[in-house]
């Protein structure tokens, strides 16, 4: 089989706060369409993105309830990704920086998240053809 | 009397697709509609949210697609339209080359020299 890219991302911000967790998770999306692996550190807020418990909720000043409105939650954006990335043969290995995690009771994140530590980060790193960090500001 | 407050965004597009709105804008709105006394202040890179006719759609990740991308020029129209007075710093307009021709109705462009006074007649002035 021939070599995959692999890309590593390195994320810091939260949901909901910024423009660059949405941008990050379109750089993993069409990485994944390419057909590459993508690893991910998720690092402080980051932790929050495929936060199991996220919740859509109906909005009122857009007069839309719950259905109509259609919140995205960010756990469904990377959840949808890692599908895409299984359907093509790829992988996105999605690690949860175990220490952040615990400071934002943060533990319940979707299946294909895992726990690690900035030493998962460093495997990542060596083992792919480029890191973006995309860090907070 | 009623407190008197001007809401000041600057910072554009902050996290605007996965809320749908702009989370200040939107807290605009639920303020007034609960009956404070509020106006907006666009300034800086915020000044693109009174531009006409945006365009957000088409966001998808995997098979999830956006299905109500914000709509962030008419946010600032209907805000304009509940009784907010929308201001927009012309010098920003300007240094961004955006016409008043291309903002949405109901929003006042106003000169940077202008705000001292424009700050002046609030009694809360909240730099987002």
């Amino acid at each position: 089989m021939a070599d995959r890219t692999t890309l590593t991302l390195a994320l810091m911000d939260a949901p909901y706060e910024s423009a660059r967790s949405t941008t990050a998770l379109r750089l993993l999306a069409l990485a994944v369409r390419r057909g590459w692996n993508v690893n991910v550190f998720a690092y402080e807020g980051a932790v929050n993105i495929p936060f199991a418990k996220q919740a859509p909720h109906p909005n009122a000043v857009h007069g839309r309830d719950v259905e109509q409105e259609d919140h995205p939650n960010p756990k469904d954006w990377v959840a949808a990704v890692m599908a895409e990335a299984a359907s093509r043969g790829a992988k996105v290995d999605w690690v949860q920086c175990g220490l952040c995690v615990d400071e934002r009771g943060a533990a319940e994140s979707i299946p294909g998240t895992r726990r690690g530590s900035p030493a998962d980060f460093w495997k990542f790193v060596e083992a792919s053809t480029n890191t973006l960090v995309i860090p907070t500001r | 009397m009623a407190t008197k407050v001007l809401n000041i965004v600057a910072t554009a597009y902050r996290a605007t697709l996965e809320e749908q709105d702009d989370t200040i804008l939107w807290l605009s709105h639920v303020l007034k509609g609960g009956g404070a006394d509020l106006d907006v202040l666009l300034r800086g890179n915020a000044v693109n949210y009174a531009v006409r006719d945006q365009d957000a759609s088409g966001l998808a990740f995997g098979d999830r697609r956006q299905t109500q991308p914000p709509r962030l020029d008419e946010d600032v129209a209907r805000l304009a339209a509940s009784g907010a007075r929308v201001f927009i710093v012309g010098d920003d307009l300007r240094e961004r080359g955006v016409g008043v021709d291309d903002l949405v109705p109901g929003v006042q462009p106003i000169a940077a020299a202008e705000l001292p006074g424009l700050l002046g007649r609030y009694d809360r002035v909240w730099h987002w």
